[in-house]
């Protein structure tokens, strides 16, 4: 999707502090047009503060930052004609219902009544919100509620879309119907950056993945690319006995193992070749194995090998 | 569109959404014109009978007793629905400030000023329509106001000018807060200037350190000034203090409500 080659924001040298803390400490970043970019990070990597600046909310105090060709401090009121935002915290009016949360988006769109009544009916039905349109907005689920904010977001036709943690508290089928609805949105030209504490999220979404760690960008590349830098492949294998342990620790360069839990692990490249030459091994040793698994690098291996700390995302479901 | 014109739309759409969000809640609304109704039975029927002998003649306009004390204290009465009001204003603003929509708000395209002009104006017509109510009381219990049609229309226009003043007063004083129960708090000492002031007796009855504070405070030449149009009573320089006031506390509150706006820096 990287085809159309050029960017739509363009971050360099960001930094931001608040109390005399360094909240960013120098933060560059480049987002190509039609492409979904994520900026992934635990949580006060500074991941929002960040959005908050390209979105014109706050002023960096040192960098240059411009969106859309717009410079954010600059020229703010041309790069909000081009973006929408939504944010961590759901920006919704409570005490209204659905349909006339979005008809005052339209409101202050000017779009004028029946196109903007078109374009209403058009994303409640694609959000699957056209039932709930007239429910007062604190009936709905949280999924709804995200789903609403940002089919808000869209009423304005954004090139450009900033998602906050789109998906952060969602069960996880909410969290499927939003990665559809984020994908369906790049088919469209738009430009997104997405913030995310989920490793899965970014692996599934993003052409671009930025690392954030306490306000600096410690790796960036595609998801390949990433897990590429990580050495960790291996293949796990179940035994049935510890004397088959011993048996194949001894046959197998590299490996390791644990007797309590008869296992082996053997690194690997992850190519089939090397595959059928472990299992030929085994075999002419006639080895039982139970259960084989293969281990390729995640995104969880990435963020512990860059920033050295395990992330309570890496415990979290994907 | 030109600008003015996606001005004044975007504004009508606040003051739209902020309407409905006053109707959505109508408890507050209710909560806030129950206390001036709450004051005016007490005073009037339990210390009115003895507040009325403190009253020349001019002030009962021609009443007597409890009746007497009736015309006295309505003006006041009307200052006290417009303070109490203005409490909920800094209210709902704070309560808005603190919610993420607002966040939107300033992301979008749209007139800066409109989301504070909108919460103006929705409280404008929230204070307008609570003097209505609470002026129907007085009519009820038996308040006689003897002023003609230009009265008439020149009261309307000073209790509107001085609402719109302690809106815009309040809004700023909703974005100042750090919090709900701050912006709850804050606007409180507005209601005890009507007190502080003609509202409820004469000035001329107080201590003379008192007395000082009184005179030259924004409530009273709005309460005399109220007094004079509803029942006829001397206005004199009372008037210009009056307008003179509320155009000063629009045009400081205004700036200080646009600076904090443009100025919020949360992370």
């Amino acid at each position: 999707m990287n085809t159309a080659g050029r960017p739509a924001i363009v971050a360099s040298g960001v930094r931001k502090a608040f109390d005399e803390t360094n909240v960013l400490d120098g933060v560059d970043l480049t987002v190509t047009e039609g492409s979904i970019f994520a900026l992934l990070g635990p949580n006060g990597a500074g991941k929002t503060t960040m959005v908050r600046i390209l979105s014109t909310l706050i002023s960096p105090d040192a960098g240059q930052v411009s969106v859309a060709g717009h410079d954010v401090v600059r020229e703010s009121d041309a790069v909000r004609g081009v973006i929408g935002v939504t944010g961590q915290f759901s920006a919704l009016d409570d005490l209204c219902t659905g349909l006339e949360n979005m008809r005052l988006m339209a409101d202050l769109n000017h779009l004028g009544r029946s196109a903007g009544q078109s374009r209403l009916t058009e994303l409640l039905d694609r959000f699957g919100l056209a039932d709930a349109a007239k429910k007062p907005v604190t009936t709905y689920s949280g999924g709804m509620r995200r789903r609403l904010d940002l089919a808000m977001t869209l009423v304005g036709e954004p090139r450009i879309i900033f998602l906050d943690e789109p998906t952060t508290g969602l069960d996880p089928a909410s969290r499927r119907m939003m990665w559809d609805s984020i994908r369906q949105l790049v088919t469209g030209g738009v430009t997104i950056l997405l913030t995310t504490q989920y490793l899965a999220e970014a692996d599934e979404l993003a052409d671009q993945i930025a690392v954030l760690d306490r306000g600096r960008i410690v790796a960036e590349g595609t998801a390949d690319e990433l897990k590429r830098r990580v050495p960790g492949g291996h293949v796990r294998l179940q035994l049935p006995t510890a004397d088959s342990v011993y048996a194949a620790v001894a046959l197998l360069e590299g490996a390791s193992y644990d007797e309590k839990k008869l296992e082996v692990q053997v690194p690997t490249d992850g190519t089939v070749a090397a595959l059928r030459y472990l299992l030929r091994v085994l075999d002419e040793a006639e080895i039982e194995v139970h259960h084989l698994s293969i281990h390729t690098p995640d995104l969880d291996d990435v963020f512990f090998a860059v920033t050295g700390l395990p992330t309570e995302e890496a415990l979290a479901p994907s | 569109m030109t600008t003015l014109a996606y001005t004044l739309s975007d504004s009508a759409t606040m003051t739209r959404r902020n309407v409905r969000r006053l109707l959505r809640y109508p408890s507050m609304t209710l909560l806030l014109v129950g206390l001036p109704i709450v004051f005016l039975l007490l005073f009037v029927y339990v210390f009115g009978g003895q507040l009325s002998r403190g009253l020349g003649n001019s002030l009962a306009g021609g009443h007597v007793g409890r009746d007497a004390y009736l015309n006295y204290v309505v003006p006041g009465v009307l200052l006290l629905t417009v303070a109490a009001a203005v409490q909920g204003t800094a209210i709902v603003v704070a309560m808005d400030m603190t919610g993420g929509i607002i966040d939107r708000f300033r992301t979008m395209a749209i007139a800066r000023s409109s989301v504070l002009t909108g919460h103006v104006l929705a409280a404008l017509i929230q204070t307008m329509t609570g003097l209505a109510i609470v002026f129907g009381f007085a009519l009820a219990l038996g308040f006689r106001p003897t002023a003609g049609v230009d009265d008439w229309l020149a009261a309307i226009g000073m209790i509107a000018l001085f609402a719109f003043a302690l809106v815009w007063f309040a809004t700023a004083l909703g974005l100042a807060a750090k919090s709900v129960e701050t912006a709850s708090n804050t606007p409180m000492f507005l209601t005890l200037l009507v007190f502080l002031g003609s509202g409820f007796v004469p000035v001329a009855t107080m201590p003379i350190g008192l007395q000082q504070f009184a005179r030259y405070q924004p409530f009273t030449p709005v309460t005399e000034t109220m007094r004079g149009l509803l029942t006829g009573a001397p206005i004199g320089a009372n008037g210009i203090a009056a307008i003179a006031w509320s155009v000063g506390i629009v045009f400081v509150s205004y700036l200080w409500a646009m600076r904090l706006y443009r100025g919020r820096r949360d992370s």
